[in-house]
């Protein structure tokens, strides 16, 4: 196994009382120039003396440099790295995993789907597709929270959503006072989506039930399975398939995943139990 | 080579010139009960006369007037712990004076052992650990190193145990590969063959000789036995379309009634690579270690995440374990993850049997 390279936190971002982003620097700058990633691929961030977890990267790869993780607040290993300050150094191995299709999406349409957290794995597809915007037709971002106030980056889809073809469709389980978008679950938001009639790739993360309640939606308007990618969350411990847990029939979703194309993982998505 | 004798009065040569080749010799003793793989220095300490009864849920040590010491099936272990360490540092973390975080490789010294007494199941097994740990983009540096000063001493299985399905399986009970140097045990002595390069130069040191007709014969009855009294069977070598046709089979409920979900079988299975990693700070704070220990997909931390247990039930546990087993291994390594040893069935606190579950929820499936 590859050894934890340190790492210094340049910034703690306060997103929400639970969730922060931190700002990553690696301290050597041979490993700094070397490091790449795709969108959609994790690093195994190492608190020390704690334990490490698998975090997705939230950045833009062109800024390689700085590494953004946006973390929420849950466990033993999050409660130690939300009191890290700047000057802070962590261990960090990777990146791991297959990322987000975004060769396939050249020149389609770029569908964004998410619910609660799962918004940070595609956030680097959104600032990716706004960086490289002529590559790419369409950006229609959706997202589902289960009430208002847990929507992080509001300024953010606040200004996506005046970008010229720039789709911004949220709804919320519960809105709440001050909620200018949908009340009720993502799949009420397809119809304003207007698929029909164009090459979509969508890009799904999120609660299970979630990306399972959309298919049938994308499906009726007519998007190929192939074009449908899901990434998955299981407990990740090694990163590189050896440790088992994060097994998902045949799939070991650190090393295979955690970005499918549909049709690899169809046979058991929504299974309970696996 | 053709295959040669080697008598009993020098399986003590074999011992010394193993040590004098610069190996540590490990092989099975009678301790606790039970037959374990362990380091032994004289081949007195070998379980001469030991029989072992094998049944779902229990391991019974048998003592006769024999002169044999390989006259058994099987141990809860055997290679598995040699290579995949139940406990294994995997770095290690430390401050510097400038509060820089520094992190170091173990260093693992070749230590060359030598197993003796290795079942023809244990080497499916190694082989099954090794296209999991070294297959693939990542090599796991620890397996790796510890394979490698490996020295595998094979011996054809005589006895297998009731709970034995090694011959349903393909994976034995005689040996077609992966040994250093294979042995069958006759009363008098051993037939003793080659593998290796390095089995064939250690051979040449010992006092063989020719191999009579008699002794040639009673080789190929005694495998052949070893074989032909093995009841128990999986119906199928590849289970994985039946199993995944049949996730909602009301037999997980019952196997799981009867289910501790106490992870021995994952224990004492020679394929199951599971392993969870932890953090272990010195009391002084300034290092800290990161280590795997074995883990099991019987325990509900298994499948933990953020608040969440993806198999909160024995059911859900139990079809993991199975599905995976004989079914996406497939997948993954080309075949099934079962080698027929049998362990899971003796080794379970009460008794659940993997042939008589697979049997259950896939029905008589043509193999």
């Amino acid at each position: 196994m590859s050894l934890p390279h340190e790492a210094e936190v340049v910034e703690r971002i306060e997103e929400t009382s639970t969730i922060f982003t931190l700002r990553l620097r690696f301290t050597d700058p041979v490993i700094r120039g070397q490091y790449r990633f795709i969108p959609g691929q994790f690093n195994m961030l190492y608190l020390y003396g704690v334990g490490e977890i698998p975090i997705s990267i939230v950045s833009d790869p062109l800024d390689a440099h700085m590494l953004d993780h946006t973390i929420r607040n849950v466990g033993r290993v999050t409660a130690g790295f939300a009191q890290l300050k700047a000057g802070d150094r962590i261990g960090v191995r990777g990146p791991f995993g297959r990322g987000w299709p975004m060769q396939q999406a050249e020149g389609k349409n770029v569908v964004v789907i998410t619910g609660g957290l799962g918004c940070a794995p595609v956030v680097s597809v959104i600032h990716y597709v706004l960086r490289r915007r002529e590559q790419f037709h369409r950006l229609i971002i959706m997202q589902g929270v289960k009430h208002g106030d847990d929507l992080i980056w509001r300024e953010q889809y606040e200004a996506w959503s005046k970008l010229p073809d720039t789709q911004v469709l949220l709804a919320a389980d519960q809105g709440g006072p001050l909620w200018p978008w949908r009340v009720g679950n993502v799949s009420m938001l397809f119809d304003e989506a207007h698929l029909n009639g164009y090459e979509s790739v969508v890009m799904m993360c999120g609660p299970e039930g979630m990306m399972l309640a959309s298919i049938p939606e994308l499906r009726k308007r007519g998007v190929a399975d192939e074009h449908i990618w899901l990434s998955m969350e299981r407990n990740m411990q090694c990163g590189a398939g050896k440790c088992g847990h994060c097994q998902h029939g045949g799939h070991f979703v650190c090393k295979d995943g955690p970005v499918f194309a549909l049709p690899d993982i169809a046979p058991l998505l929504g299974v309970r139990g696996f | 080579m053709q295959p040669r004798f080697l008598p009993r009065a020098h399986l003590s040569t074999l011992l010394e010139k193993l040590h004098a080749n610069g190996f540590i010799t490990v092989a099975p003793q009678l301790i606790d009960d039970a037959i374990l793989y362990r380091p032994i220095e004289s081949v007195d300490k070998l379980p001469h006369g030991v029989s072992v009864e094998q049944q779902p849920g229990s391991y019974r040590i048998l003592h006769h007037d024999d002169q044999r010491c390989f006259a058994w099936a099987n141990g809860p272990q055997a290679l598995k712990p040699l290579t995949f360490l139940p406990e294994e540092t995997l770095w290690q973390a430390r401050r510097d004076a400038q509060g820089s975080l520094v992190f170091d490789a173990p260093s693992r010294p070749p230590k060359p052992i030598a197993v003796l007494g290795v079942r023809s199941c244990d080497i499916a097994a190694h082989q099954l650990q090794h296209a999991h740990f070294l297959g693939g983009v990542t090599r796991d540096e620890a397996f790796d190193a510890h394979q490698a000063a490996l020295f595998i001493i094979a011996v054809n299985c005589s006895h297998p145990a009731a709970t034995c399905f090694c011959a349903s399986t393909g994976d034995g009970p005689s040996c077609s590969g992966g040994y250093d140097l294979l042995l069958d045990e006759l009363d008098e002595g051993f037939v003793v063959q080659s593998g290796s390069a390095r089995g064939a130069s250690l051979l040449a040191e010992l006092p063989l000789q020719a191999l009579t007709p008699g002794q040639s014969d009673a080789t190929a009855a005694q495998r052949q036995q070893a074989a032909a009294v093995q009841s128990r069977r999986l119906p199928s070598r590849n289970l994985r379309a039946a199993l995944f046709a049949s996730l909602d089979h009301p037999r997980w409920q019952s196997v799981a009634e009867r289910c501790l979900a106490c992870g021995n079988c994952t224990s004492v299975c020679p394929t199951c690579f599971c392993h969870s990693e932890h953090d272990e700070a010195e009391m002084s704070g300034e290092a800290s270690k990161h280590l795997r220990r074995w883990d099991s997909c019987f325990t509900t931390g298994h499948s933990y995440i953020h608040g969440v247990v993806i198999r909160a039930s024995i059911a859900q546990r139990y079809r993991q374990w199975l599905t995976h087993k004989l079914g996406s291994w497939h997948d993954q390594y080309g075949r099934s993850g079962c080698v027929g040893c049998g362990r899971c069935i003796a080794w379970c606190p009460v008794g659940i049997d993997i042939t008589e579950e697979a049997t259950a929820i896939c029905g008589e499936v043509a193999s």
